[in-house]
């Protein structure tokens, strides 16, 4: 939801991110501000995907020059973990198996090192197993999920809940959804949809990208962004989306012709 | 942004325990022959045929060829510049802790070995080896009042001489190989367990061995015989202070296992492994063995191996008994230069027996650690059935892994599975832990205790955590 005097979270400045030497993002600017959804629309290749890990901190992905503000703080600096701690979520479009290690373990050690952050106390095994069965309710999921290994043997779906169920857990500030419809049938997506806005508060912001509307026509978005060759080229409401999805991203490619010829 | 620390920079922690007890210290002179071996054994008032075994060993051991074949380089070995006895001195027989001096028992509580009367762990009986000698054992008599036998070798030697003289060398021949027929003629301390038909041993077992002087060798024997029906559960500890010169490590295990009786033995090898240029460090050349003498006998071995410069070990199973199980479970963790070829061998002889193994080897720096292992079916073994599991986990690029499954069968009746694995912790999957706010020092021990979880979960659970903690202390460095 948009209000005018609402604190800003997140603010990108012209930023340059590259990949093995391979520039990525080209200046990218955004702001978000608390209680607002922005999604970030977009082809296979421009540059969406990336800017969420930059957020991040992905190590394989080097920002050249730019800057991203959280709550004033350089987000820059930060090691990925400690990004996370300051309440900084990445929810993942392809979530990692981690074999061996116990979900519930996963879920346990990561929620206390965000209450720690924020001076709360440390949950022990029996405290945490109390909190994470009332999340467990927010996804839908078995109890059963917990004893296995972190994602490991997890269907498309059963990885997209268990993301949520961390943001649940976790209660970021800012929460990036990677491409959390993708691989989703829609009775798995309504579910997830729900557990978003059922997390969203008016403290805190959502980052969605996605390529198709479908997942907006269940989590409205306050803005639309659509990127394209490294750049939020143009900014809308709700209704970009919808014009994306009858007319698709050709006019994309004509604005950045006629940008690369005005230039 | 990102990391400053790679994965190959935290693998290094300072070793804890390689401080040296001074205490004044009572060796023979350096070098091996047949006078040292009568001096070893007058030492110790031992009996003759102990006299004849060890000069039997020798001699034999004077004819054979250190073994070349392991995956393992180091520098030829002086075995004339090793002393083969050290004691610390103190007076006579102890009747009693109170006499043993506190300085030796300052050593064990250092270590987290407490074995004073009043520190002492509840429910795990100790036997304390410092250099050649046993310097105490807990809990004897909670342990007579049901029959079990829980000494130091020589006591045993002096006590049970009949047993000794049956069993000893009647799992691992005294013409085994070269470090066992070494072992046979100048072992000098070490434990024994004799648990009586019938009786489930009520407390846990547990050896821990302590290397203290820089130019000693150690070679303990262990004798684990459990009678009909019968249960114990073992473990033990090693460690070592950190010296320079390299120390020599030749022990041999044997364990015998009648019908319906079971042996878990368990070892957490933290041997002092040297610096991080290789110099210095225990070379570890062990020989153990079970036999599975009894029908529908047990044999489980699980080990942990942190330390040593150097490993050499195939702790093994062989399968006597009709419907014996043997199992081998294994987690060896390698950094820097230090080298481990370690395995099993599980010979099938009787009828419908089983074996598993499950090995996971971790290799950080630039160490190198192989897996080596025999699963041998005879011709009478009908319905026998192994199951293998060999899992490498790399850290690093400089670490090498390698496995050397061996499988031989004579009975078509029979099935052998063996599977086996190689990974890399990776980038993505460290960055997924750490994006949910875990250190990274702390995601990557996460991630190799899961990767171990399989062999921790044998382990008694006393020391599950322990073992947990030592390989986070080993990966645990310098992040922050």
């Amino acid at each position: 939801m948009i209000r005018e005097n609402s604190e800003l979270l997140i603010e990108i400045t012209d930023l340059h991110a590259s990949v093995e030497d391979q520039p990525i993002l080209n200046g990218v600017n955004l702001k978000i501000k608390a209680g607002e959804i922005h999604a970030i629309m977009g082809r296979n290749g421009s540059g969406k995907s990336t800017l969420s890990k930059v957020i991040a901190g992905h190590p394989a992905y080097k920002v050249t020059s730019g800057s991203i503000s959280f709550q004033g703080i350089n987000l820059l600096e930060l090691e990925p973990e400690d990004r996370a701690r300051q309440g900084i979520f990445l929810g993942f479009q392809y979530p990692i198996e981690i074999p061996g290690v116990s979900n519930l373990e996963f879920l346990r050690v990561a929620t206390n090192s965000r209450r720690k952050q924020l001076s709360h106390e440390e949950l022990d095994t029996f405290e945490f197993e109390d909190v994470v069965r009332e999340k467990l309710k927010i996804v839908q999921m078995d109890e059963a999920f917990l004893n296995r290994s972190v994602n490991e043997g997890f269907s498309g779906g059963e990885k997209k809940r268990n993301e949520i169920l961390q943001m649940a857990l976790l209660e970021p500030m800012v929460s990036i959804l990677d491409e959390t419809d993708s691989g989703l049938d829609i009775d798995a997506l309504q579910i997830v949809a729900a557990g978003v806005n059922k997390l969203a508060k008016a403290e805190t912001a959502t980052l969605l990208i996605t390529h198709y509307q479908r997942l907006l026509n269940e989590i409205t978005p306050d803005f639309v962004h659509v990127m394209a060759a490294g750049k939020i080229l143009k900014t809308g409401n709700k209704d970009l989306a919808l014009e994306l999805e009858t007319s698709g991203y050709e006019w994309v490619d004509q604005e950045i012709k006629n940008e690369a010829g005005n230039s | 942004m990102a990391n400053q620390t790679s994965v190959a920079e935290i693998v290094s922690e300072p070793y804890k325990y390689g401080f040296v007890t001074d205490i004044e210290t009572e060796k023979i002179a350096k070098g091996l022959s047949e006078e040292v071996i009568h001096l070893i054994s007058a030492k110790k008032q031992e009996p003759k045929f102990l006299l004849d075994f060890r000069l039997k060993s020798y001699r034999q051991w004077l004819k054979m060829k250190e073994p070349n074949w392991a995956e393992l380089k180091y520098p030829p070995i002086d075995y004339q510049d090793i002393i083969y006895y050290a004691a610390p001195k103190q007076n006579e027989k102890k009747s009693s802790l109170s006499e043993v001096d506190p300085k030796l028992l300052e050593t064990f509580d250092k270590l987290g070995i407490p074995i004073s009367e009043q520190k002492r762990l509840s429910n795990v009986a100790v036997d304390a080896v410092f250099d050649s000698v046993s310097i105490a054992t807990t809990y004897k008599e909670k342990l007579a009042e049901h029959g079990v036998a829980f000494c130091s070798i020589s006591e045993a030697i002096v006590e049970y001489p009949e047993l000794i003289e049956k069993y000893l060398g009647s799992v691992v021949p005294f013409s085994d190989n070269f470090f066992a027929a070494l072992n046979s003629a100048v072992f000098s301390d070490g434990s024994f367990v004799y648990i009586p038909k019938g009786v489930d041993c009520p407390m846990e077992l547990s050896s821990y061995f302590r290397i203290n002087s820089g130019d000693i060798g150690q070679f303990e024997r262990t004798l684990i015989i459990a009678e009909e029906g019968s249960s114990v559960s073992y473990l033990e500890g090693c460690t070592a202070p950190m010296f320079d010169t390299n120390t020599l490590h030749a022990a041999v295990v044997e364990l015998i296992a009648l019908n319906d009786s079971s042996i878990k033995y368990s070892t957490v090898q933290n041997w002092y492994s040297g610096n991080e240029k290789g110099i210095g460090g225990i070379y570890n050349f062990v020989t153990k063995r079970g036999h599975c003498r009894g029908k529908r006998s047990k044999i489980s071995w699980s080990q942990v191996e942190t330390g040593s410069a150097i490993t050499w070990k195939y702790p093994s199973c062989i399968l006597q008994g009709d419907q014996s199980i043997g199992e081998f479970y294994s987690v060896a963790l390698t950094n820097n230069k230090q080298k481990a070829d370690t395995g099993t061998k599980m010979i099938h002889i009787g009828e419908n027996t089983r074996s598993t193994i499950v090995s996971k080897g971790i290799s950080a720096g630039q160490s190198s650690n192989s897996y080596r292992g025999l699963v041998q079916i005879g011709p009478k073994a009908s319905g026998a059935k192994n199951y293998s599991q060999c899992d490498s986990m790399l850290i690093g690029d400089q670490a090498e892994a390698n496995t050397y499954p061996y499988i031989r069968s004579q009975q078509p009746e029979s099935s052998i599975e063996h599977e086996a694995s190689t990974c890399r912790i990776s980038e993505d999957q460290l960055f997924y832990l750490q994006s949910r706010g875990i250190g990274f020092e702390e995601a990557v021990s996460m991630m190799v205790s899961g990767f171990c979880r399989d062999v921790f979960n044998q382990l008694p659970m006393e020391f599950a955590a322990e073992a947990d903690k030592l390989l986070a202390l080993k990966l645990e460095g310098s992040v922050g």
